[in-house]
């Protein structure tokens, strides 16, 4: 074993390792602008990772070379190596080392989901069962039925990200029905009765998206939030956060939804309080009246015909549109 | 070499069969693991082609952002057989079929496989699977992934989405028989001399991957009977407006398929500790580590499916426990990198092709082995499931793993197969392309992935055209990288220099016979005197009466 390089070596290369690994660690750069308080949380996990796997690459992939290099077999040796057939404390360090990484991130992992609110989702887990049961009701009242019964019984149980341990116990701010249905995201508000293909939110607040799909599976996903819940038929999910920055970032459905599920995009516009103000009186004002609003039902309709209607808030070409009705008309 | 027709007269196993296999032979019904194991590889190349043609067509499309390459529903139908192609008649076949067919009986010192008969059943059951899957083009082929997650998959060109699922139950029950096969074929036909110790790592690897399709396979081919009772019977049990339940479908579809990935990835980790100590005239470092971590791999790998259902409205606790045995599986697939890395330490390397595709798979792996650890966390998981991400992931461990494995043990076992050697210069550059192209094309998906590109479109947003014109250059140098295999291959056949019986100088059982071996392997069985990868403890006498 005297091929282990000195100690001195060790040392220089464990430095130079480490410090290549921290730096890369801060100034990976690979993830998009942070616009959620979850955000944050997220990235710090992803770069103590990258942390880690850059030191584990390095040195891997570094002993995998050298050793091609240093133990290749030279012209006319035609012996064989050494016969070591192992090493029980070096098998036992880097059975070890690896355990330990991997609790320490088990346990991060946990500490990072709780603050992006993974253990409340639905309300159920709340303080106290008294005070969960109040403010839960009055949230899925404002849900479409479906959404309603989640609430009832308990057996509906509402699944994604829910209050995060700072805001729990409290009401969400804003409260946003989100449908995924083939291949567009229709967003109402029931505070105001406003129908949007694009999500508004307000920066700053604590605001909660009630998600279902109407058709089949979808996936609510916006990049720079660092949240994504999928939208499924028959079982309602929630997805809470406070946007942070304010701006124009992408809604992408995240899961195979069919022929055009990769135009299945829209945007959600984080406003300044003042602004999110301003958009909502001028939405309201908009509203040509309740009635007409609830005739607006998208089960009725075909998907070419609720699309046609709503194409100028959702970036679909109209020639999407037309082979979508060419497809429900055969 | 005139034992074959001894064999006739041999006491084991006195079958009536011909001298010599004819060329015809290899289209029937016949039951040699040898002719099986041969079966199943060409039959896994030429679909490796035809999944290969789905990936470029693929990868075409994506050179531009909008979709003016395929009509969607044809991209789609592409994107679901590309992936079922390379699981269920690439990788699983060619891995374990294939050299786990041809390969346990030699390196046991046995004369066939335990049940032959059986065997011959399970390859017959994949060309009509094939068949099925091609067949399903007729009618538009399957568009809703290989998952098929229901609804979407309930709605969507039903007659071929029925072909899709009765050509995986093929598939699946094939699995499963070959899979007691191997399993009795190690535990009862080994040679006498043979201590559990002695046992080559590759056939620990195969008792490992038997268990885990045995526990698994069942459950996805019930999962995908209700689809399509869903389907064509008109029952709901994945039906949300009739009180299905669309999740359930997931737990019973991921409790097979995450396992599925231990499936296509343990024989190759087999084939690892074969080919490593061979060309660096090593021993293997830690064979009992590299052993159990096998087996904790199978027993860990059955209770993390849920990871792939961050997102799909499963409860908290679940998505915890689910993360940290998630987590859990990195140790032993670290212990065998590890061991794999001190093997190479000390050895006095050969590169030949085989070892060359090796070590790219172990340098592949340590970066798909990384990237998965990010992926097993709840937390950031829920930021890159279903994208780009995730696509980069897995092929870096399937194409960077698997496919690497696959192409190191035809290399390494191609002169025991046909008795002839590959040329090696041709062997090098289907290697050096292999390799550029597998970075070029998988390691920017991570970047898109994690900037905002979800799996699975056919359109995209116009800032990632830069990067995935990338890839689609990859994704070409992979699609040329398989032309100076495929004549390696068909030429050396053929016209290959002669291989002899042992040319690597290798220890295992398997480099006692002749190449290509006798119709039952061995005329007198070999007696096991030493471990299979003993290199560097006696002098050159022990290899040269080996050869």
């Amino acid at each position: 074993m005297q091929q282990i390089p000195a100690p001195l070596w060790t040392l220089v290369i464990g430095i130079v390792v480490t410090l290549i690994s921290l730096w890369y660690g801060q100034n990976n750069n690979l993830l998009p602008v942070q616009a959620s308080e979850q955000a944050p949380l997220v990235d710090d996990f992803f770069n103590v990772m990258v942390t880690i796997g850059t030191a584990l690459f390095i040195v891997v992939q570094g002993t995998i070379i050298y050793s091609l290099i240093r133990f290749r077999r030279r012209k006319g040796d035609d012996t064989d190596g050494l016969p070591i057939e192992g090493n029980l404390p070096l098998e036992a360090f880097w059975t070890a080392i690896p355990a330990i990484i991997v609790v320490g991130l088990g346990l991060y992992s946990v500490v990072v989901f709780q603050d992006m609110g993974g253990f409340a989702p639905g309300g159920h887990h709340h303080g106290g069962m008294m005070m969960a049961q109040a403010p839960q009701h009055e949230m899925v009242d404002v849900g479409s039925p479906m959404l309603a019964q989640a609430g009832e019984g308990g057996s509906r149980q509402v699944y994604g990200f829910g209050a995060s341990p700072m805001v729990e116990g409290n009401r969400p701010d804003l409260t946003v029905n989100v449908t995924g249905m083939q291949y567009a995201w229709i967003f109402r508000y029931p505070d105001t009765a406003i129908v949007d293909g694009e999500l508004h939110v307000p920066v700053g607040q604590d605001v909660q998206l009630l998600i279902e799909a109407q058709d089949v599976i979808h996936s609510f996903w916006v990049p720079q939030f660092r949240l994504k819940q999928d939208a499924l038929p028959g079982q309602p999910a929630e997805l809470r956060f406070v946007a942070t920055k304010e701006g124009t970032y992408p809604v992408v459905c995240a899961e195979l939804c069919g022929a055009y599920h990769g135009g299945m995009r829209t945007q959600v516009i984080v406003h300044s309080l003042e602004d999110y103000a301003a958009w909502e009186a001028s939405r309201v004002a908009e509203l040509p009246g309740a009635a007409e609003t609830v005739a607006v039902n998208p089960a009725t309709m075909t998907d070419a015909e609720y699309l046609t209607q709503i194409a100028q808030d959702i970036p679909i070409e109209a020639t999407q549109i037309a082979q979508l009705a060419r497809l429900s008309n055969p | 070499m005139a034992q074959a027709d001894l064999s006739f007269n041999s006491p084991v196993a006195p079958h009536g069969h011909p001298d010599k296999w004819k060329w015809y032979h290899y289209f029937t019904f016949n039951v040699d693991h040898k002719v099986i194991g041969i079966q199943y590889l060409v039959t896994s190349f030429l679909f490796y082609l035809v999944g290969g043609f789905m990936a470029v067509m693929l990868r075409t499309e994506l050179a531009t952002p909008d979709s003016d390459f395929l009509s969607p529903e044809l991209y789609n139908a592409f994107l679901t057989n590309h992936g079922t192609i390379m699981i269920f008649l690439w990788i699983v076949p060619a891995a374990i079929g294939g050299f786990g067919n041809y390969l346990i009986p030699l390196m046991i010192g046995a004369r066939d496989m335990a049940f032959p008969k059986l065997n011959a059943i399970a390859f017959w059951l994949n060309p009509p699977a094939g068949a099925l899957l091609l067949g399903s083009f007729y009618f538009g082929g399957a568009q809703a992934g290989w998952t098929s997650y229901p609804p979407l998959s309930e709605i969507t060109a039903n007659a071929a989405q029925t072909l899709w699922i009765l050509a995986i139950v093929l598939v699946g029950t094939s699995s499963i028989l070959g899979s007691v096969n191997f399993l009795v074929t190690i535990w009862k036909m080994r040679v006498p001399s043979m201590k559990w110790d002695q046992i080559p790592l590759f056939c620990w690897a195969m008792v490992a991957t038997s268990i885990l399709a045995l526990f698994s396979t069942p459950v996805l081919a019930a999962g995908l009977i209700l689809l399509l009772f869903d389907i064509n019977f008109g029952t709901s049990f994945f039906k949300p407006d009739a009180g299905g339940n669309v999740v359930v479908y997931q737990h019973l579809f991921w409790f097979y398929s995450h396992p599925a990935v231990y499936l296509m990835i343990l024989p190759i980790f087999g084939i690892m500790s074969e080919v490593i100590p061979v060309h660096a005239r090593k021993p293997i470092f830690g064979y009992k580590a590299i052993a159990y971590s096998s087996l904790t791999i199978c027993l860990v790998g059955l209770f993390v499916w849920v990871h792939h259902m961050f997102t799909s409205g499963t409860p908290p606790w679940m998505r915890i426990f689910f993360t940290i045995s998630t987590l859990i599986v990195a140790v032993p697939t670290g212990i065998k990198i590890f061991s794999w890395v001190a093997t190479l330490w000390g050895g006095k390397i050969r590169y030949t092709t085989a070892m060359l595709f090796a070590v790219g798979l172990l340098s592949m792996f340590v970066f798909g082995g990384l990237s998965g650890v990010t992926l097993g966390t709840a937390p950031f998981d829920i930021h890159v499931h279903d994208t780009y991400y995730v696509v980069g992931h897995f092929h870096y461990v399937l194409f960077g793993g698997s496919v690497f494995g696959i192409y190191s043990a035809v290399y390494h076992w191609f002169p025991k197969i046909t008795g002839r050697m590959l040329n090696e210069p041709l062997g090098k550059i289907h290697f050096v392309l292999t390799f550029i192209g597998t970075i070029l094309t998988f390691t920017p998906m991570h970047a898109l992935g994690m900037q905002g590109m979800p799996r699975r479109v056919a359109m995209y947003d116009a800032q990632f055209t830069d990067l995935n014109q990338l890839v689609t250059v990859g994704a070409y140098i992979l699609a040329v990288s398989v032309i100076p295999f495929y004549i390696n291959v068909l030429w050396s056949w053929s016209k290959g220099q002669k291989a002899g019986d042992n040319p690597w100088n290798a220890l295992t059982l398997e480099w006692t016979t002749a190449s290509p071996p006798i119709i039952e392997n061995w005329d007198v069985l070999p007696v096991v005197t030493h471990g299979p990868y003993e290199y560097g403890h006696e002098p050159e006498e022990e290899l040269e009466t080996v050869s």
